[in-house]
């Protein structure tokens, strides 16, 4: 039995280092196979990973993720114009930094659970956001933006001898661009590290430990473990992969904002996690990745393309249909959202992996389920 | 650690004197003080238990017993008085250390962990006796901990739950729970076992069951703290009796001697008309 | 002094548009054990009750315009005018005040549907399942406004005899340079009527003691006979009306788009935990405190102590209650308090 889980692990880290690295093959038929757009796949993918280390792992619902993304996307651009081009340097800080950000959030916050866990990083998400608009503007630039700019002094760049050419300097790994298809290969990199560590800890007796957590704390307290360091360690670790991602988020596009630690960004990363099934470990990255392509499949289109899509239809009919369905695409795109995320919540809490689960046990054998429901009431 | 110390030390004391030195007090209740609001729940309260020994304590309903072990486990601070675990005083201590001092505890209602797997749900317990209250041993995989596996399988047949050990643990019946948390109680071997009314609910057959389980740990030397409603089980395993009515030890002695006690019959009486 | 007057003002107004939105927030959670993230949204939705009636009443018709003879001119003439003249006139003016005759009616209508609807069947869920499928609530209600007003904020007039300001320099002998606006006057004795009228129902009417049992002890009330989700249904309809209500009557002091209602929703929830979970006085006192204490926070004196202190004061007390007395404010010992 342990020899097979252990096979099964190595076979599911080999599967999904295959899929990820040759999605641009397969997804170019769904028309997704374009490096933007598999670029925000793996970076939201890894921030999903790690928010469902805290959110799916050790049930602990924080609405202030975001924060971290910021960060990281600001130590990015900051390592970029201080140190060097080179990605190296800026991902390792950026997760250092979020790092000591989860930590001082996260020892705070962990002292409450349930929903004052939630408020305490909804405020401390609020917090940061309404400090990067006003007091730390000569740290983040407020609404514009912190960039790159040519004559930033960039020391490691000079001690090795780089010069800047004529224009702006773009972020390269040892030669390697950071656009297109190469930048999608880094971040797929990072999402496969992301991807096995996060299976590590699942697998591990710490992921036990958070598990149990999750399914009763009070009773984890009595078996003798202390809880604390455990949610601060899952805090903290959370809060490393948000770094990463939000440093791949500055290194695909050197520039960071505050909107990106808006409320509402942290809440889409939780519905990302619901969305594909908080606590198992594929449902995120495909919760980040549905959402991310329905979001450019729907915003993508306008009333040209939808008459275009309905011109099978007969006019009148063809009006309707079209008008019906701008509220959904476009700008509307956050309806649909919205509208899926309450179904998935009220009809499928487990999210996608769980209908996954609901389909094989169905498709596997019918009668089975209902008997085994008999007997449970019974008992 | 400490624990660890002290239990090797408590093994040697007892290989070497088996007779001579038969009272080797585990658990000191030192003159407890418990009220709340105007209601004194604990007064006076001093008992010592004996290792190895089973002590049993009885009293009628709001006698004060549930709170005198949650003090015992720290859950309550006691006003005055302390409760003293191998030298160590267990009053305003978190759970966590109470129990890596060697001191487990069966709930009552069962306190279980509904989503894991029932086999997980004592491996979490034999994991805080190994690896203390915290440890990131996140490179480590389970599936590699046969030895605390075995283990926990070990405790659960002890209690006669092997046929359920994948199946979820808030999938069992309520009797079943309850073995559960009697095999996460075992599990971790404890140097003292504080058992809330473990058979309340159940079947005369579960009952007696539980009985000869505690009395195979009992003959391994695992010292118990029982509370208890049913005679039949007090009177099988107990050593020794305590007598608790309205916060007051009224009685204590051996089985025999507390069956005989007038007062103790009086206040068992009057608890019926409660 | 006269900014130190001024700043308690401004407070005051916030204030009450915190207190009424917290206290809705807090009477379901009390009731109900519902933490309900659409509650902000159920305040925008009143602020766009007085958006669509004015849109309403000023529905127009073209009608050339006489005053121009050099050539064929048209201007937009509200039909109210050309049926009442001068009183049409007048009803529009007012349409601020006129709209609460829409608001009740429609919050009540719209409360009890995302309860019969919605909330119902997540009484039994966690409060993680109730905070996530009112959030995608809240984000379509929010979404289906965008669509029909649009994204920019809708500025409504308040009535012309109070749109200006008040001399209350002269009323409190501070000089007469300070002013401040009718309106916002207006709002906090608004509100405050609205919290007396509330707190009276429940102070004594039969129905408001059971509610108030049930918010003590959920487990007896319900022991006694009373099914308390059928009872409480119309507390749900009570919080609606009185979030729209706080909605309807601030879109002259702040236009509407479509997110505030997010935005005052987090506010809210921390004015709700500062006051202490399901505390009704606390969620006042509380609304009160911070409303105050965030303008003077915005005072220039202040900020040139304390930079960006205004933009998280809020939240910086919110985060200390917790960590120092989680029960908040008048919170009762033991309510949510691990």
């Amino acid at each position: 039995m342990d020899r097979s889980s252990a096979r099964n692990d190595l076979l599911l880290m080999v599967v999904f280092t295959a899929a990820v690295l040759t999605m641009p093959i397969w997804l170019t038929p769904i028309g997704a196979g374009y490096p933007d757009l598999l670029q925000k796949f793996a970076i939201f993918g890894i921030f999903a990973i790690g928010f469902n280390i805290l959110f799916g792992l050790t049930g602990y619902l924080s609405f202030g993720h975001a924060v971290f993304l910021g960060v990281g996307s600001y130590t990015t651009v900051w390592a970029f114009k201080l140190l060097s081009m080179n990605i190296l340097p800026a991902v390792v800080l950026s997760m250092l930094l979020a790092g000591v950000f989860a930590l001082a959030i996260g020892y705070v916050s962990l002292r409450r659970t349930g929903i004052y866990f939630s408020i305490l990083t909804l405020a401390f998400a609020q917090m940061a956001y309404n400090l990067a608009y006003s007091v730390l503007t000569p740290i983040t630039n407020g609404e514009t933006g912190l960039r790159v700019l040519r004559d930033d002094p960039r020391v490691l760049d000079h001690m090795f001898g780089i010069e800047v050419g004529e224009s702006l300097p773009t972020p390269e790994l040892f030669g390697l661009r950071t656009i297109g298809y190469e930048g999608f290969y880094i971040c797929a990199v990072f999402l496969i590290i992301a991807f096995f560590v996060a299976m590590k800890i699942t697998r591990s007796p710490f992921g036990l430990a958070l598990r149990a957590i999750k399914s009763n704390q009070i009773r984890m307290n009595y078996t003798g473990f202390n809880t604390r360091p455990y949610t601060l360690a899952a805090f903290v670790i959370s809060g490393m992969y948000a770094g990463l991602a939000g440093a791949l988020m500055a290194v695909t596009d050197p520039l960071a904002g505050a909107e990106r630690m808006q409320w509402t960004a942290s809440g889409e990363v939780v519905l990302m996690t619901i969305l594909g099934g908080a606590g198992t470990l594929i449902g995120p990255i495909l919760g980040a990745g549905i959402i991310k392509y329905a979001e450019n499949i729907f915003s993508a289109f306008n009333e040209q393309s939808l008459h275009h899509t309905f011109s099978f239809l007969p006019e009148p009919l063809q009006n309707a249909a079209v008008s019906i369905s701008t509220m959904f695409v476009g700008e509307g795109w956050h309806l649909t959202l919205g509208i899926i995320f309450m179904l998935i919540v009220i009809f499928l809490p487990g999210g996608v992996m769980e209908g996954f689960r609901r389909i094989t046990r169905w498709a596997r054998k019918p009668p089975a389920p209902r008997r085994a429901q008999k007997i449970q009431t019974a008992g | 650690m400490g624990a660890k110390t002290s239990r090797a030390a408590q093994g040697a004391k007892n290989t070497d004197g088996g007779i001579g030195r038969m009272d080797n007090i585990v658990l000191h209740v030192d003159d407890v003080f418990k009220s709340f609001g105007g209601l004194h729940a604990l007064s006076d309260i001093d008992l010592q238990v004996a290792e190895g020994k089973t002590h049993a304590i009885i009293g009628p309903n709001g006698a004060g017993k549930s709170t005198l072990l949650n003090v015992c486990v720290g859950r309550l601070k006691p006003d005055s008085g302390a409760v003293v675990f191998n030298g160590s005083i267990l009053s305003g201590r978190p759970p966590h250390e109470i129990n890596q001092l060697g001191v487990a505890r069966v709930f009552q209602t069962p306190e279980i962990f509904p989503d894991l797997s029932v086999l997980d749900n004592v491996v979490i317990p034999a994991l805080a006796k190994r690896d203390g209250a915290f440890a990131i041993d996140a490179w480590k995989a389970m599936y590699s901990e046969g030895e605390l596996k075995d283990k926990a399988a070990t405790a659960l047949e002890d209690v006669g739950l092997q046929e359920h050990m994948g199946q979820e643990g808030g999938s069992l019946s309520r009797g079943d729970k309850r073995r559960l948390e009697l095999a996460m109680g075992l599990v971790q071997d404890p140097l003292l076992l504080l058992l809330d009314e473990p058979t309340a609910g159940m079947s005369r057959l579960d009952t007696n069951r539980t009985i000869e389980l505690l009395q195979k740990f009992k003959a391994r030397g695992m010292t118990k703290v029982i509370i208890e409603h049913d005679m039949h089980v007090v009177f099988s395993l107990a050593d020794k009796v305590t007598v608790l009515a309205q916060g007051r030890i009224i009685a204590e002695g051996t089985p025999d001697e507390v069956r005989g006690n007038p007062a103790v019959q009086e206040a068992y009486l009057g608890g019926v008309h409660e | 002094m006269d900014s130190i007057v001024l700043q308690f003002l401004n407070g005051l107004d916030k204030g009450g548009a915190y207190a009424l939105i917290a206290l809705g927030l807090t009477l379901v959670f009390g009731t109900l054990g519902v933490v309900n993230f659409a509650h902000g949204a159920l305040f925008m939705l009143g602020a766009f009750c007085a958006v669509a009636m004015q849109q309403l009443l000023t529905l127009s018709v073209q009608v050339k315009d006489e005053s121009v003879t050099f050539f064929d001119a048209f201007k937009e003439v509200p039909y109210l005018e050309i049926w009442l003249g001068d009183f049409g006139t007048s009803i529009i003016a007012w349409s601020v005040p006129i709209s609460i005759l829409l608001a009740i009616p429609a919050m009540l209508l719209i409360g009890w549907v995302m309860e019969r609807g919605l909330i119902r069947f997540f009484y039994k869920r966690s409060h993680a399942d109730q905070i996530l499928v009112t959030f995608g609530l809240a984000i379509v209600l929010q979404e289906i406004i965008r669509i029909w007003f649009g994204a920019n904020p809708i500025p409504v007039s308040a009535p012309p005899p109070v749109a200006g300001s008040a001399d209350i320099g002269a009323w409190l002998g501070l000089g007469a340079g300070v002013v401040y606006p009718w309106w916002r006057l207006i709002y906090f004795v608004f509100s405050a009527i609205i919290l007396a009228v509330v707190f009276g129902m429940l102070q004594f009417t039969t129905y408001g003691m059971v509610v108030r049992a049930g918010m003590r002890d959920r487990e007896t009330v319900g022991l006694l006979g009373i099914n308390i989700q059928k009872r409480f249904t119309a507390v749900f309809g009570l919080a609606a009306v009185v979030a729209g209500l706080a909605g309807v009557m601030y879109t002259p002091i702040v236009p509407p788009n479509y997110t505030i209602g997010m935005d005052f929703l987090v506010l809210s929830f921390v004015v709700v935990v500062v006051g202490g979970m399901g505390s009704l006085g606390g969620a006042v006192l509380a609304g009160f405190l911070l409303g105050i204490l965030q303008s003077f926070a915005s005072m220039n004196e202040i900020k040139s102590i304390f930079p960006g202190i205004d933009q998280i004061i809020i939240y910086l007390v919110a985060v200390v209650v917790l960590l120092v007395r989680p029960r908040g404010l008048l919170g009762r010992a033991g309510v949510m308090e691990s």
